[in-house]
């Protein structure tokens, strides 16, 4: 059973993954990635790894509903819905395709794989957060703090300027903003 | 926790989103039609969404819109999956917090498609509207959902729900709760965060669907609000906790009280455009929530 579903979302993540390069629709590219990804999600969980297996599916999801806005908003085509090609550079793109494959390929081949040392965690979740928090929780403090002031900042910057009505007394008021 | 099969929890689901259906439709007494005809409401509806022939537009993307009109139902089947009703649930995931959180990640991709697929403009406008609005109410929900695992210490929905017995983490984090159920009606398109499906859009996402599209699409919507009425109770009133009544029933009552409180701001409170909501969202919410983890924290480290 439990190989079944590995198997049929292996051939989910590839089959769509193809998708991305075949179909000639913005958002059905960026969709067929989507679930490429969710595909891989699953497989984290088949794998016993229950948070990183959910974690990849909630944030690719919401990386692809970003990307497909932004892709949508840069494109002279109108709002994405005329058919267009996906695919740019394909002589380059498919050398460096090939090239990486053949190199992860022969790696996974020719590499002596380690034999097991140990046995899985009880509750791989907890072990995951002392791995992350336990040793590393001063670089992770730190690295938390910087993004997230970074966000705030570039939020503010973008706000300030925002276009539409705000306190009155906030900024100046424009003709357009008396209605 | 006691594993029950996923059709008797998707019966029930569908069950508890009809109720708030016929909830909504008695608590309309804007019109003057008798009560038993507003009840009925939600009946006549979907006889007439049956019988309607389904309309379509000039070049939608046909599959990438059937995505987006069925997704909210099967987003709000999958979130009930952890709910946990009394004793049972479908699933207890050792990561079920984070699985409520990734499902309704997935309503930024299937409700923008709703929008953008149909290749209608006011429809689109309501994809893009729902899109920045989860950008502001989803990180406040995030910390939300932090607060009750932070105190019980698992991410567990029945961890939590165990970890109640004493009191109810309403009581320790209101604040937390009070942002999960903005943030649910956010999800759920609903009360002040209806934006996407404003009036001056002529419906936004919800402009042109119709027949059995729209029937489903208003189904996965009432289905959002009982889900996230469910997860309220689980997270933050106890689960099934309660005297005399078995486990079940007072999970049932309470998730019916969230959502009669949900369905009953709906007319109540204007609705808040998106760039209002971001600024309420990132400069008082979500420092505001901040700080309540902040307290649920000390209060487990105090009490070791």
């Amino acid at each position: 059973m439990q190989v079944a579903a590995f198997v049929v979302l292996a051939v989910v993540a590839v089959a769509s993954g193809i998708a991305v390069f075949t179909v000639d629709s913005m958002a059905r590219a960026t969709f067929a990635l989507a679930v490429s990804f969710v595909a891989v999600g699953g497989e984290l969980l088949l794998l016993g790894l229950p948070y990183l297996g959910i974690i990849t599916i909630l944030m690719m999801v919401m990386e692809m509903t970003i990307m497909v806005v932004f892709m949508v908003m840069y494109m002279m085509n109108p709002a994405g819905l005329m058919p267009m090609s996906m695919l740019h550079n394909t002589r380059g793109a498919a050398a460096i395709a090939a090239g990486t494959f053949v190199v992860l390929a022969a790696g996974s081949l020719l590499v002596p794989w380690p034999t097991r040392r140990g046995a899985p965690p009880a509750d791989p979740i907890r072990t995951l957060g002392e791995s992350i928090m336990g040793d590393k929780m001063l670089v992770m403090i730190g690295i938390s703090a910087v993004l997230f002031a970074t966000i705030v900042a570039a939020l503010v910057l973008a706000t300030a300027r925002g276009r539409y009505d705000r306190d009155r007394s906030a900024g100046p008021v424009t003709a357009g903003d008396r209605r | 926790m006691i594993a029950w099969s996923a059709t008797a929890a998707t019966a029930l689901l569908l069950t508890v989103a009809i109720v708030g259906a016929v909830v909504d439709g008695l608590l309309d007494t804007g019109v003057s039609v008798a009560s038993a005809q507003r009840a009925a409401r939600p009946w006549r509806e979907t006889a007439r969404l049956l019988r309607q022939r389904r309309r379509t537009t000039v070049a939608p993307d046909a599959l990438l819109w059937r995505v987006g009109l069925a997704g909210p139902l099967v987003v709000a089947v999958l979130m009930a999956t952890v709910i946990p009703v009394g004793g049972s649930v479908v699933s207890d995931l050792p990561a079920g917090l984070v699985w409520f959180n990734a499902m309704d990640v997935l309503l930024w991709a299937v409700l923008w498609l709703a929008g953008w697929a149909p290749n209608s403009g006011y429809g689109l406008v309501g994809g893009y509207r729902f899109v920045a609005q989860a950008l502001g109410y989803e990180l406040p929900l995030m910390f939300a959902l932090t607060a009750p695992a932070v105190a019980a210490g698992s991410l567990r929905v029945g961890d939590v729900v165990a970890g109640q017995r004493g009191l109810w983490y309403v009581v320790q984090m209101p604040l937390a709760f009070a942002v999960f159920l903005g943030s649910v009606a956010g999800f759920s398109v609903w009360g002040p965060l209806r934006y996407p499906v404003g009036r001056d859009i002529a419906g936004g996402l919800l402009t042109e669907p119709s027949g059995v599209d729209r029937l489903v699409l208003l189904t996965g919507r009432y289905a959002l609000l009982a889900a996230g009425s469910g997860m309220a109770v689980a997270l933050f009133l106890g689960g099934g906790a309660g005297p005399l009544l078995p486990g079940w029933l007072w999970s049932l009552v309470k998730t019916l009280a969230v959502l009669t409180l949900l369905v009953a701001v709906r007319r109540r409170m204007p609705v808040l455009r998106a760039d209002r909501v971001m600024r309420l969202a990132w400069l008082v919410v979500l420092p505001a929530v901040l700080v309540q983890v902040l307290v649920v924290s000390v209060i487990v480290l105090v009490r070791g």
